[in-house]
């Protein structure tokens, strides 16, 4: 038996048990094999569950996977403190701003500024035009995207409207502003990056919500 | 190979006449035999012959697909169609023809090679088999939904799979759940056996390749099944019940979807070929009477390709977009790969050398699985480095690839397999005639079909698509009667296998090749209905 | 198996043969393009190289085999010798792959860097991929936006005309860019995952709904390069080719300049036309040209569609009764689940249309008329 559990233990390691010398003992009963194989099969279902598990928890790792690498280009969702950090005049970034609707989403959308040089660490302000001109009300979600995404790490926004959902009453139209600064550590092979807002309606996906949204909506 | 196994004589050499005849009248007969059987050799063949007609389901959807693309211009289906022909050819594939032939394979052989009287779990071994007709009818039904079956590929891409789908992708998620299920506990019960139900002195580094390579791949099947089944459960639940995975309006993103995927379809690339590393490994040794060169390092070799399989997935998604230096990374961990894979064919072929060489219909499937899986293999290198990658990704050159490594590898594997022990299993010789008329015809089809895919890939023919430019033309003639040629050439083997059940043919030996070393030919032909109850002893 | 080693061999030396003789502009039917720009020669040059060596390794490794199977046959009483292995063989055959692997990565790593160049380009395009057409927009002339429609006959497809020359590789309005200097393209998607490629130009890159992607080029010589969209969209994947015409930077300033003018001055008529009542006959005229153009290949020439997915226009509500006439052109409009949004790309008298077209074709004989001011007061929530 002592052997026996000895392939056990090895057996743990799979591809690293290859080593291994042991034997089966010739005489073990049909039933000390059925416990043996309930045994690893116990284990064998542990590793499936887990691994489904694991499939769900790509998602969240997916994200912070892109957090370090700036795989996908998505900026933060939350909003940043501006650090007062030193600014640095000897580089000008330029940054592009895009503005796209889906399709299917009736608002008109641009930029007031299609484009601002900053220097790494300087605070800038811009704004975006909004205006629902259909005859229901709308709410609206911002979806960023930086390329090259490396940059998307290096981008902190202290105030931005894609934090928030967007209601647009019918006919109503609005400035929306976002807040932003350049990390320095921006890598020196960057000097101009994009940044891609596209307005989702998703009024049908937060419908109960939409009420509430309206009231706060008129209250500003 | 082990050094000298031997069995227990009490058991099977010298009574092995008288212990087939005790049992024979066990056997259940009729349809009940068949479906309430848990004989590793019974579902053995159940899946073996359920994965040839998948096979010839999956190759009539592929002679669709060539009859559309034989000359320019809308010929017989429409786009929609060829798509579902395109995807549902795919999974066929993939999950009902590759995947179960080597299921059935580890179930006929597994136990034979290494002592043990049947699988560790027979009547979980009973189900992983029988729910799979189901997963398949399901899937084959959808086609028949108004609208049609899912035609966003074998691959199922986001959004496409989610809000762009019809409802045939609820069929097509849950007959995905269960073809997983089926394949996890097949996995889990060939673990525990290899694990627990090995003879006495059948030690890790004595069983034959195949059991190995099959170990191998089980852990591989237990890793990455659970994944595909997440993300096909995130496709269901984006499409019906709101979330956002793959949404970006909710703050999802599509190409998250492709590195789940790729997570799992790395691996799943190497569950179709690792098993046919094994037959391989045991079939040049005895055709060659001579030991396989580099056990061990065949060993190494294919625990490393498993390792390396996690972490080369997003090398099928570098036009996604990503950071160079993530790029770089996939490149060199893809390349590397090719280390582990180049020591194995020169392994096959340091054991060709100098050995003492026939030309049976095995060592035929062999040593052409030996030259064209290589070219496939070649051909994966080119499309690592992802600068031209970005040329060759999404075109006839991939298909061309995964071609050479699945059908002239993994398929021609288990062709080679199966005529390698079908002797061993009926107890008599197959059609040789027959046998080399299926090799020949294949053979050179196969090539006529896929080599000029690599002509039309690399001169910018996209894949999937239902029509194409005129310069693509003249290829692709040839290629769709080469698929038709091969199409034919499998009803060779269709008739081949039928009269070999209904065990024509000149009785053979225990050993039946003379090379042949390993447990599974020191028991009688044909192997009898329980062998090695009485586990034999290897020294 | 010797006999089709060699047609093998012999198939991969005509392939690089006739690469050879391939110069830079032509277009070779067996192999990869040398392209017009320094990166896609970069990439094809690799190409060779990695061909090269796989051809190399491929020819000494069966080589050594066929050797074998002609020399250690039992028939020719060969005897199996009784090594099973060697440790220094082993050793050396994973160690040489390696070098040899390192030397193909070093000159991939080269161009790879080279491809990601982010530095600041002086065209930039905006390219939108939606089911089944491109959009273009010229982020530096904003004025100038439009989308790119297959332009091969639907009877050509069907086998009723002859096909012509660029057969499926020609569109309504091709994309222009200058030669000789840097155009970046920002690539995103408006339903599901596109793939921008244009083969010339050794570029390809994914275009996923919400994210931008870039890719950059530089073309060295005027003329038309044709490619096609490479990532399965779904129905009509293989029926949305791309077109660039690569012109002289001062032509392409004409050009350009002359899309501003046209763009203002189709504003202009576009607001002269919301105040104009057209025929019935002028309406439906107009309205099978742009339905022909943009709604066929789903809701097909018999307005029959393809159901469930594409439903059918014959004989719907929506279009046949009249209190549904705003719902028609909301869906035409904004779309509505796999119907995609056209708002964008068609005009405000060109909806009239084709709604006109769809209330009185194939028996929807409802004698409704709906003009580009009905369009208008729509958009504008009236």
């Amino acid at each position: 038996m002592t052997e026996n559990n000895n392939t056990q233990h090895q057996q743990q390691g799979l591809e690293g048990s290859e080593a291994t010398n042991s034997v089966n003992p010739s005489h073990k009963t049909r039933e000390q094999i059925a416990a043996e194989n309930m045994r690893t099969v116990k284990k064998l279902a542990f590793v499936v569950v887990g691994m489904l598990g694991f499939s769900f928890a790509l998602v969240p790792l997916y994200d912070v996977f892109c957090d370090l690498t700036g795989i996908n280009g998505k900026t933060s969702d939350q909003a940043a403190v501006y650090e007062a950090v030193e600014i640095d005049e000897s580089r000008t970034i330029k940054v592009e701003f895009i503005t796209r609707t889906h399709s299917g989403m009736p608002w008109e959308f641009t930029a007031q500024t299609a484009e601002v040089r900053v220097h790494p660490g300087e605070m800038s302000e811009v704004a975006f035009f909004v205006r629902n001109p259909t005859s229901r009300d709308i709410i609206a979600q911002a979806i960023p995207s930086v390329s090259p995404g490396t940059a998307a790490l290096y981008v902190n926004k202290t105030e931005c409207f894609c934090f928030q959902h967007q209601p647009l009453k019918a006919g109503d139209e609005a400035l929306m502003p976002m807040k932003f600064y350049v990390d320095p550590q921006l890598p020196k092979d960057i000097s101009v990056f994009t940044l891609q807002y596209t307005l989702y309606d998703i009024s049908a996906k937060v419908q109960p919500a939409v009420d509430v949204a309206m009231t706060t909506a008129n209250g500003e | 190979m082990s050094t000298e196994t031997a069995t227990n004589t009490q058991d099977t050499h010298a009574d092995g006449q008288h212990h087939d005849e005790h049992h024979e009248h066990h056997i259940p007969t009729g349809l009940s035999r068949w479906l309430l059987t848990t004989n590793h050799k019974d579902i053995g063949t159940l899946y073996l012959w359920f994965a040839f007609i998948m096979f010839l389901v999956g190759g009539a959807m592929a002679m669709v697909i060539r009859a559309e693309l034989f000359q320019p211009g809308q010929q017989i289906v429409n786009p929609e169609f060829f798509n579902q022909m395109t995807t549902v050819h795919g999974l066929i594939m993939v999950f009902g023809a590759v995947m179960p032939a080597f299921t059935g394979l580890a179930n006929w052989l597994v136990p034979m090679m290494i002592g043990a009287p049947d699988m560790a779990l027979p009547r979980m071994n009973n189900w992983s088999f029988w729910i799979l007709p189901f997963a398949f009818l399901i899937l084959l039904s959808s086609l028949f939904m108004e609208g049609g079956g899912p035609g966003f590929g074998w691959t199922f891409y986001a959004p496409l799979s989610t809000q762009y789908s019809n409802d045939s992708t609820a069929l097509f998620v849950f007959s995905v759940h269960i073809m997983g299920i089926s394949s996890i506990m097949g996995a889990i019960n060939v673990v525990v056996t290899i694990l627990n139900m090995r003879a006495p002195g059948m030690t890790y580094m004595k069983m034959p390749l195949f059991v190995w390579t099959w170990l191998i791949t089980a852990f591989l099947l237990i890793a990455v099944m659970p994944v595909l089944a997440g993300a096909v459960t995130m496709v269901l639940t984006d499409k019906y019940f709101g979330t956002s995975f793959f949404d970006a309006a909710g703050g999802g993103d599509p190409v998250m979807f492709q590195h789940i995927f790729w997570f799992f379809g790395h691996p799943e690339v190497y569950i179709m070929i690792l098993p046919a590393f094994g037959i391989i490994s045991a079939i040049v040794p005895t055709f060659s009477r001579k030991k396989l060169f580099g056990y061990a390092s065949m060993v190494y070799a294919t625990a490393s390709i498993a390792l390396l399989s996690f972490i080369v997935w997003a090398h099928h998604m570098f036009t996604t977009g990503m950071p160079v230096a993530a790029e770089m990374f996939f490149m060199f961990a893809t390349m590397l790969i090719s280390v582990p894979t180049g020591v194995k064919v020169f392994n096959w072929v340091a054991t060709m050398w100098r050995g003492s060489l026939t030309f049976e219909v095995p060592m035929m499937f062999a040593i052409a699985f030996i030259v064209l899986f290589t070219i496939g293999g070649l051909s994966g290198l080119m499309l690592a480095i992802t600068p031209v990658d970005f040329q060759y990704h999404d075109t006839y050159f991939v298909v061309a690839h995964f071609h050479y490594v699945l059908v002239t590898g993994a398929v021609f594997s288990i062709m080679a397999a199966v005529y390698y022990w079908l002797p061993k299993w009926t107890g008599k010789m197959f059609d040789v005639t027959l046998a080399k008329w299926h090799f020949w015809c294949s053979l050179i089809s196969v090539n006529v079909l896929f080599f000029p895919m690599h002509f039309v890939g690399l001169a910018g023919m996209p894949r999937r698509i239902p029509d194409y430019a005129l310069q693509f033309a003249d290829f692709n003639k040839w290629i769709s009667i080469g698929g038709f040629a091969f199409g034919l050439s499998q009803l060779i083997f269709l008739v081949l296998i039928i009269k070999a059940c209904k065990k024509q043919g000149e009785p053979v030996s225990d050993q039946v090749w003379e090379g042949a070393e390993g447990l599974e030919w020191e028991i009688p032909s044909p192997a009898p209905y329980h062998t090695f109850e009485t586990p034999p002893v290897v020294k | 198996m010797k006999r089709i080693s060699t047609l093998l061999v012999s198939a991969m030396l005509a392939l690089s043969n006739s690469a050879i003789a391939t110069t830079a502009a032509e277009r070779s039917d067996v192999n990869l393009r040398e392209g017009v720009t320094d990166i896609s020669a970069q990439v094809y040059d690799l190409h060779m190289l990695m061909f090269w060596i796989c051809v190399v390794i491929g020819v000494v490794v069966f080589g050594i085999m066929f050797y074998s199977m002609v020399m250690h046959r039992k028939s020719r009483g060969a005897k199996p010798a009784n090594f099973h292995e060697n440790v220094k063989v082993e050793v050396l055959w994973t160690v040489i792959p390696f070098i040899i692997l390192i030397a193909m990565a070093w000159p991939a790593a080269q161009t790879l860097m080279a491809m990601e160049d982010t530095t600041e380009s002086e065209v930039t395009i905006l390219v939108t991929g939606s089911q089944w057409k491109w959009h273009y927009k010229y982020q530096d002339n904003p004025e100038v936006e439009f989308f790119s429609l297959m332009a091969t006959q639907r009877e050509q497809i069907q086998n009723k005309f002859e096909k012509g020359e660029n057969y499926l590789l020609e569109v309504d309005r091709p994309l222009v860019i200058p030669t000789g200097k840097k155009v970046r393209f920002l690539i995103t998607s408006d339903d599901v995952i596109h793939s921008w490629w244009v083969p010339d130009f050794a570029v390809k890159k994914d275009a996923n709904p919400g994210f931008i992607n870039e890719a950059w080029t530089n073309v060295n010589e005027p003329g038309i390069y044709r490619g096609q969209c490479a990532e399965l969209c779904g129905k009509d994947h293989g029926f949305m080719p791309v077109v660039v015409i690569a012109k002289e930077p001062a032509e392409y300033e004409a050009w350009i300049k002359a899309q501003e003018l046209a763009a203002i001055e189709a504003k202009a008529e576009e607001q002269r036309l919301l105040a104009l009542n057209m025929s019935m006959d002028e309406l439906m005229t107009q309205g099978e040209r742009v339905y022909n153009t943009a709604c066929v290949a789903c809701h097909q020439p018999n307005g029959e569609g393809l159901p469930p997915t594409f439903p059918a226009l014959k004989g719907s509500a929506i279009a046949l009764e009249k209190q549904n006439i705003p719902a028609h052109i909301d869906y035409i409009i904004n779309g509505k689940n796999n119907m995609p949004a056209f708002g964008k790309q068609l005009t405000m008298s060109e909806i009239a249309a084709v709604v006109t077209y769809e209330r009185n074709a194939w028996g929807n004989n409802t004698g409704d008329m709906v003009q580009a001011k009905d369009v208008n007061a729509f958009i504008n929530g009236k």
